[in-house]
């Protein structure tokens, strides 16, 4: 029988078993960011440790970064101090910083990717959730908390129990209109937001064959929101025409040797999982969460669950996500009134993101509905460079977005771009939970970057499919 | 301090409902900080707050369980972001909560516990719902979590809990705190990197 990435590449990376029965376990690569990392330098200095391995650490700062000026000093003089930390640690350890001032700064699970830090059969670390972005290169991709980031800078390992492997095929065509935020959304109302718990996933099958990395990293990104804490893809061809000519990828003289080594690394075709699941890609339509949890959706042409229509032991959640949220059982998704928009995050803050949506509206005189305040930030300030390039500033701001500067900005609103009181806001992020978008009591609809684009013109979720099929000036 | 974590004693809290997110138990607005100072009051304070708006108490506003010390909780208690604040908040709370036992726990929360010390066994929802009402009936009864006999007590009622096999035997042995365990190995570590291509520029 053979085996799958996952067992591979803990085992190539195990160090040693440990009495407690888990394993000590070598992380290839661990990425830094200014919030959950200062306790863990200020550990390692009061202990007296070095860092050993500080070329496989690297740092940017994303969650604090204001997305209107970045200017330093930055007006937040909490984020101004966290910045500065940050800076210290970094230059004290010997780590390397992608900083705002030299043009190198983003969301810290898209600069991994963009300078080819990010590479098949690594395992990779960061105090941060979505991490398992990264398992879209064939890594083990985890977040942590701020005890383990001092582990790792430590020691460059962690103390980690073996996951269970759950292969999730999605076979077929996806309908027009349908996109990498739709599946994973799909998959997450399936399996549930707990379903993926003791499970590292790998995501596999036509749909995913065909995906582009950037489409991979959107999937790989919301594993956590499935309850998973990492979830790969096998890498390929795809995989290795990204990775090639990028800062930290293999040297061409030595690329067919890394090749060789990934391509050892990738599931045998006889592997063996803990569990499979299949779905049709067909059977998936653009998707908008109407709840509390990642899990709380609906296909757009759907209306909302009946409170009966759940277990006994479920009604109450469902309940209080109906009432925080103000829906009403049984109604339509559509037609729901938005506040704001966001586009961005590092689920939906890459080039091909705001590509799509630019083929959707330019040059159509689209404007952003007299009521909607629409935001575009790029995930990185390489995507947006690149979207200055190609024009898509002008295009954003012609239609009455806003174009900043790159941050996490209102995915979690550590930064100054937040909901205020009730505000109900389209999103291309990946959390709805209470609070999420800075505001206590605001509200959050997840979907694709194009069904927030297409919202924030109508004013009101609607399907993005229909909406842009209208002949230009047809009550748009 | 001694570091095993064999039998944790105290009263009880419980904060009921399923997938309580870490936004929802320390919103994002307080890890704009570099310490993990003074966390504790700002536990679960949006909730609260709504709550109070409602004309409701929070367990965590509620006095009858102002000096609890053990937590109870629902399915995928701390889902969602992977930050320590969450359970850096929980302990940091009133006297300090020292365990906590759920149906389940989202697994980066469960090992950031781990990491801090703080047992959190499991229970099945038949089990959670009588031990939670027996914690709301009496917050003055004492509660036992017991990680030799995987038991919880509460008053004259003991239910059994689950714990992984490795992280039960962390608690036991104190061995949580896991740096100094790691670091005794760093031969072995760098015996490990050499094997890895990539670590080595692909020679």
């Amino acid at each position: 029988m053979g085996r799958n990435l996952y067992e591979k590449v803990f085992d190539l990376h195990t160090v040693r078993r440990l009495p407690s029965g888990q394993y000590q376990v070598l992380m290839g690569l661990q990425m830094i960011h200014e919030v959950t990392s200062p306790q863990a330098f200020a550990a390692i200095r009061e202990r007296g440790w070095k860092v050993p391995y500080p070329h496989r650490n690297f740092a940017t700062v994303d969650h604090i970064i204001p997305t209107d000026s970045q200017q330093r000093p930055l007006s937040d003089p909490l984020a101004e101090e966290m910045l500065q930390h940050l800076e210290r640690n970094t230059a004290d350890f010997g780590i390397r910083f992608f900083s705002p001032e030299r043009g190198e700064q983003g969301i810290v699970h898209m600069v991994g990717p963009e300078t080819g830090l990010t590479q098949p059969g690594m395992t990779i670390c960061c105090g941060d959730s979505h991490t398992a972005t990264h398992g879209a290169f064939g890594a083990l991709a985890f977040g942590i908390g701020t005890s383990q980031v001092r582990d790792v800078l430590a020691t460059q390992t962690l103390a980690l129990g073996k996951l269970k492997v759950r292969r999730i095929e999605v076979n077929g065509r996806l309908r027009p209109g349908v996109y990498a935020k739709d599946v994973i959304l799909y998959i997450i109302r399936k399996l549930g937001v707990n379903g993926g718990v003791g499970y590292a996933y790998e995501y596999a099958g036509e749909v995913f064959d065909g995906f582009s990395m950037e489409e991979r990293m959107t999937v790989c990104n919301m594993s956590i929101e499935g309850g998973a804490r990492c979830g790969y893809v096998n890498p390929d061809q795809t995989t290795y025409d990204y990775l090639r000519g990028r800062e930290y990828a293999p040297p061409p003289e030595a690329w067919d040797r890394a090749v060789a080594w990934w391509e050892s690394i990738k599931s045998d075709a006889d592997a063996s999982y803990d569990d499979v699941v299949r779905f049709d890609a067909s059977d998936i339509e653009p998707i908008v969460t109407w709840g509390i949890t990642p899990g709380q959706s609906v296909g757009v042409s759907e209306n909302l669950p009946y409170v009966r229509d759940f277990p006994e032991a479920e009604r109450p959640n469902i309940a209080e996500a109906l009432e925080f949220m103000d829906f009403r059982e049984g109604q339509p998704i559509k037609g729901t009134r938005i506040d704001v928009a966001f586009l961005g995050s590092c689920t939906n803050g890459r080039i091909s993101d705001f590509e799509e949506v630019v083929r959707m509206i330019e040059g159509r005189g689209l404007r952003v509905a007299p009521h909607v305040r629409a935001i575009v930030v790029p995930g990185s300030m390489s995507v947006k460079r690149e979207m200055i390039r190609r024009g898509y500033d002008k295009v954003f701001t012609e239609a009455g977005f806003e174009f900043r500067e790159a941050g996490c900005s209102m995915c979690l609103a550590m930064n100054p771009d937040k909901l205020k009181g009730r505000e109900v806001c389209a999103s291309s992020s990946n959390r709805n939970f209470k609070g999420r978008q800075g505001s206590p009591t605001g509200r959050t609809l997840l979907m694709s970057p194009v069904m927030v684009a297409a919202a924030a013109i109508a004013g009101e979720v609607v399907d993005a499919r229909e909406f842009f099929a209208a002949p230009v000036g047809a009550g748009v | 301090m001694d570091p095993r974590r064999i039998r944790i004693t105290g009263t009880g809290i419980a904060v009921r409902g399923n997938d309580i997110d870490t936004d929802r138990i320390i919103p994002a607005r307080y890890l704009r900080c570099v310490t993990f100072d003074g966390l504790g009051e700002h536990a679960f304070e949006d909730d609260r707050a709504q709550l109070k708006a409602k004309g409701q108490v929070h367990p965590f506003d509620d006095p009858r369980f102002a000096g609890a010390e053990v937590l109870f909780v629902n399915k995928n208690f701390g889902c969602g972001s992977s930050r320590e604040h969450a359970p850096q908040s929980i302990m940091r709370w009133g006297r300090g909560i020292k365990a906590i036992v759920g149906e389940s726990f989202s697994e980066i929360f469960f090992g950031n516990c781990v990491a801090l010390g703080i047992p959190a066994p499991t229970a099945s929802e038949a089990d959670m719902a009588q031990m939670m009402s027996a914690v709301e009936a009496n917050s003055a009864a004492p509660v036992t979590v017991d990680l030799e006999t995987l038991t919880v007590t509460v008053g004259e009622h003991s239910w059994p809990v689950k714990m992984a096999e490795g992280p039960r035997r962390q608690f036991l042995e104190g061995k949580w705190d896991s740096t100094a365990e790691l670091m005794e190995a760093m031969d072995q570590v760098a015996a490990t990197a050499a094997r890895l291509p990539y670590m080595n520029g692909w020679k």
